[in-house]
């Protein structure tokens, strides 16, 4: 089907009839309103576009669209996105999930999706918490966060730091939204869609079940990427000497500054597959077969 | 000199060594040097884990018809050095009739070695070797078993060309010139003995069962492979990746194999055929994404090229003990594929085939090679394409295309609203044979969430009861509905009518034992006992009905290669063998040889049901010894 022939499309006919399960204030819905908006300013069919996710709250976005989706395990949205663009480099690949999702079970998964820099758009509604199985802490949660009946002193573990470790990790596009600005929000999805490498887009999604004192401050809190920084007594890791301006941000983020952090040329020309061009297939098992009678 | 490891007039030599020695490179050009004389011929290896610098031993068994084992014992050992030979001693089964060649200069023969009671012939390898620039020892060896096996001299060297053709020429000179000092050292070479004058050259492989998998993997028109490398699966991956890549295909090396399962489900939901390959410790970690691919109805193949274990186990050693994870090892209930290849070439039958039916009925399927497979190296005669499979049902363009017409007609704001029941597609309905079309993303109208969590037919998550009933019927009514054929086995009746006579011996067993059962079965016959072998290839779902009919009324031997009797406990869960029925297992990872099975037969006496307490007897054949028993001696 020629592209113009698909009539433009809403935000909103990129939604499914499948209700929601989130709670009422639950910042997803505003990712979703954003993931949608973009999608129609970008003008992408929706036949073209797969969404791919692992299982939590936010892994619940594939069902809420009527793209093509796949609705995995528990850790496993990238790879199984990784996967499927490396074999169907011709759609928009989409995976989103939450924070435990994406940065414990799934940590080691983000870690080589950043290094392979894959052309994937990546977008974690961080809420600091497990809402699905009701309140646990995640890789995200501040360390003497005491609510939750599994670590009822807290965690005592320094908080995961998405962006930096993205960064260290080779991504080629990083940004932070948040769920109460949708226009910014879609903004910044489009750019990490269209950027050609694996771009992750860290979203602060307040649960307002689980997290309701924590994260009703955070509308006051963000600011635009590099107008707080922090100094380097209240970071855990001082800054290298002569590192970039980039590596001193992401250093000494505050993870409230919101913007396109990061964004470079793709670190390669190609996927880190071993892909073959489109030849006779008959012919090539042919000569391979030939070729064991040596 | 002829030497007779069984009436097949087969011959099995071994060349051992320290890291280095290249006693398995010896045994590559031996092997390749029986392919051009027109002979068949395997390799198997055993090595210890050592990366580099470790001993190993190859292990090759010549002869004029098709080998499918190792045989019963070693007639000729060419031993480079003694270092660490006693890690070898099991596999090489040397005894009073096989003669054994050695370096003095390596030191004496072991005791261990000696105790066997085998000639010791001395042969100054090194000193040979040391008479041209560059020589090896493990030359000279070719050079002399090649002549002790009536290989002529012309084929040793063409089989180094092929074998070293990567190697500098001066290296593969000098490798020519020991060989042919070795060669002309032997009676052959004295005496210009020409071997069984050679069959006119027939189409013959050179390939080892992870090779084989890999074609069969090609042949099944794989598009994506992901894998995480493990020992001894990587070959399969590593003979795939340049090949794949000419067949236009693409691989990923994944960070581990919950990636790489799931890199896979992800490829084969964009309606690219997807492999991977692995061992146990990898299987392990993949089967919740198999678990995945089961529910949502995406087809992949995982082969698991299965070690000794349990956990980090036996790596380069082989055992047939992950049965029953394959069968077993996903967590509820979720219906999907069993298969083993038989021997080598049937890997590339079997991969086919398992690609194929996971295709067709938008399954899981695992196959289990293993070490014993895998890592042996075989000259066959190409193995057959597996039988038509229907491809993946999918979904009619045209259709599609009037959906989309549709919404371009409707192209109000309002128009597209009304038409949006989402998820209309009903990607999970139930039908007939219980397989619903699967759209690839890029058609538009189709667009649908696979999903994990159980769900209704359109694919939306849903805890009903009525549709988890509904949706699991159907996963397990796609399998047992297909036609699955004649291959779900292989069955040796010799020349016996089609129906098995009173009092015949069956030897039930699956995967890398058929080859040593099926010889088992030879000799038995050759001797007047009526036996048939059976080798299932297709595990789960289990063919019982052809099963029952096969081995209706006959002595049944499950012959295994693992401690438990996996095989045989599952086909008693499945109440398809008679009471009578006996099971020969024991673990790895020695290979099965085929006078064990013989001995075995003559052990196990079934005793009268009666004596047993065992329920649903009334097998009117119970009480019938094994006649095989009398008339198995001789090994």
């Amino acid at each position: 089907m020629a592209p113009a022939m698909i009539p433009s499309l809403r935000a909103r006919d990129y939604l499914s009839d499948v209700k929601p399960i989130w709670c009422p204030g639950c910042g997803h819905f505003g990712v979703l309103s954003a993931l949608t908006k973009a999608l129609a300013y970008l003008e992408r069919p929706k036949h073209e576009i797969a969404v791919i996710s692992g299982i939590g709250c936010s892994s619940r976005v594939p069902a809420y669209l009527n793209c093509y989706g796949f609705h995995g395990l528990h850790g496993r949205a990238l790879p199984l996105a990784t996967g499927l663009k490396a074999a169907r480099p011709d759609l928009t690949v989409i995976a989103t999930g939450g924070d435990g999702d994406g940065f414990s079970i799934g940590g080691n998964h983000f870690l080589h999706a950043c290094r392979r820099d894959i052309d994937l758009c990546y977008i974690v509604m961080d809420n600091a918490v497990y809402g699905m199985t009701k309140g646990q802490a995640s890789p995200t949660t501040p360390p003497d966060w005491t609510q939750s009946a599994l670590t009822p002193h807290g965690t005592g573990i320094p908080a995961f730091r998405p962006a930096a470790i993205a960064l260290a990790s080779g991504a080629s596009f990083i940004a932070r939204g948040f769920s109460a600005d949708p226009h910014g929000l879609s903004e910044l999805i489009a750019r990490a869609i269209l950027h050609p490498g694996f771009a992750f887009v860290h979203v602060l999604s307040p649960c307002r079940t689980y997290r309701p004192d924590d994260q009703s401050s955070w509308k006051q809190a963000v600011h635009p990427f590099g107008e707080h920084i922090l100094s380097t007594a209240e970071t855990a890791v001082d800054t290298p000497p002569g590192a970039s301006t980039s590596t001193k941000l992401h250093v000494q983020d505050d993870g409230l500054g919101l913007g396109v952090l990061h964004e470079v040329a793709r670190s390669q020309a190609s996927t880190s597959a071993t892909a073959g061009a489109n030849p006779d297939r008959q012919a090539a098992l042919d000569a391979i077969e030939a070729e064991l009678e040596a | 000199m002829i030497w007779q490891n069984d009436n097949q007039q087969s011959i099995t030599v071994a060349v051992s060594g320290s890291g280095g020695s290249g006693a398995l490179t010896a045994g590559f050009i031996l092997l390749a040097a029986a392919q051009r004389c027109g002979r068949y011929g395997l390799m198997m290896r055993s090595a210890g884990p050592q990366v580099r610098g470790g001993e190993s031993v190859a292990i090759l068994r010549i002869g004029p018809s098709t080998v499918t084992n190792i045989g019963d014992r070693v007639d000729l050992l060419a031993a480079l050095d003694w270092r660490n030979i006693e890690r070898f001693q099991d596999e090489l089964a040397l005894d009073a009739n096989s003669l054994v060649l050695h370096d003095n200069a390596a030191g004496a023969v072991p005791s261990g070695i000696a105790a066997s009671g085998a000639e010791q012939r001395p042969i100054d390898f090194g000193r040979r070797a040391a008479e041209h620039n560059g020589g090896r020892a493990n030359m000279i060896a070719v050079g002399v078993l090649g002549g002790e096996m009536g290989l002529p001299l012309q084929a040793l060297l063409d089989a180094t060309d092929a074998v070293l053709g990567k190697k500098a020429p001066a290296a593969v000179d000098a490798a020519k010139a020991c060989i042919a000092t070795g060669h002309g050292g032997t009676t052959a070479g004295q005496t210009e003995r020409e071997p069984s004058t050679a069959p006119a050259a027939a189409k013959r492989w050179r390939l080892s069962g992870n090779a084989a998998a890999g074609l069969g993997a090609l042949r099944a028109e794989v598009g994506f492979i992901a894998a995480y490398p493990i020992t001894p699966a990587s070959e399969m991956l590593e003979w795939l990746a340049p090949r794949l890549e000419r067949a236009g295909g693409t691989l990923l090396q994944a960070e581990d194999e919950l990636a790489a399962v799931n890199m896979l489900i992800g490829a084969s939901f964009g309606g690219v055929p997807a492999v991977t390959a692995t061992s146990g410790p990898g299987l392990s970690l993949m089967t919740e994404g198999i678990g995945l691919a089961v529910a949502s109805e995406t087809p992949i193949l995982v082969v698991d090229v299965a070690r000794g274990g349990p956990s980090t186990g036996l790596p380069t050693k082989s055992e047939q003990a992950d049965l029953n994870q394959a069968l077993y090892g996903l967590h509820g209930d979720a219906p999907h594929l069993v298969l083993a290849p038989l021997d080598v070439g049937d890997c590339a039958f079997t991969v086919e085939w398992g690609s194929r039916l996971a295709e067709r009925l938008q399954t899981a399927a695992i196959l289990l090679s293993d070490q014993a497979l895998g890592q042996t190296h075989a000259v066959i005669d190409p193995p057959p394409r597996c039988p038509p499979v229907l491809g993946r049902k999918g979904v009619s363009a045209t259709s599609a295309q009037a959906l989309t017409d549709n919404a371009i007609d409707s192209a109000t704001d309002r128009a597209i609203d009304s038409a949006k029941p989402a998820n209309a597609f009903a990607r999970y309905a139930p039908s007939a044979d219980g397989i619903s079309p699967m759209p690839s993303p890029g058609i538009p109208g189709f667009e649908y969430t696979a999903d994990g969590l159980a769900h209704n037919a359109q694919g939306t998550p849903s805890s009903s009861a009525s549709d988890h009933r509904e949706q699991l019927s159907k996963l397990m009514h796609k399998l047992t509905a297909h036609d699955y054929g004649d291959a779900w086995a292989r069955i040796d009746r010799g020349q016996l009518a089609d129906e098995p006579a009173d009092s015949m011996i069956s030897l039930l067993t699956w995967g890398s034992s058929w080859g040593a059962v099926q010889e088992a079965t030879t000799r038995l016959r050759e001797q007047g006992a009526q036996v048939q072998s059976i080798g299932l290839r297709l595990l789960a779902p289990l063919q019982h009905d052809q099963l029952s009919r096969a081995i209706a009324g006959t002595q049944v031997l499950v012959v295994e290669i693992n401690a438990t009797g996996q095989l045989f406990r599952y086909l008693n869960a499945e109440r398809v063998l008679p009471p009578s029925a006996r099971s020969f297992a024991r673990p790895g990872p020695l290979p099965l040889r085929p006078a064990e099975v013989i001995a075995q037969l003559r052990l196990q006496r079934p005793q009268p049901d009666a004596d047993e307490n065992q329920a649903g007897g009334g097998d009117e054949h119970a009480g019938e010894s094994l006649q095989a028993a009398d008339v198995g001696g001789g090994y």
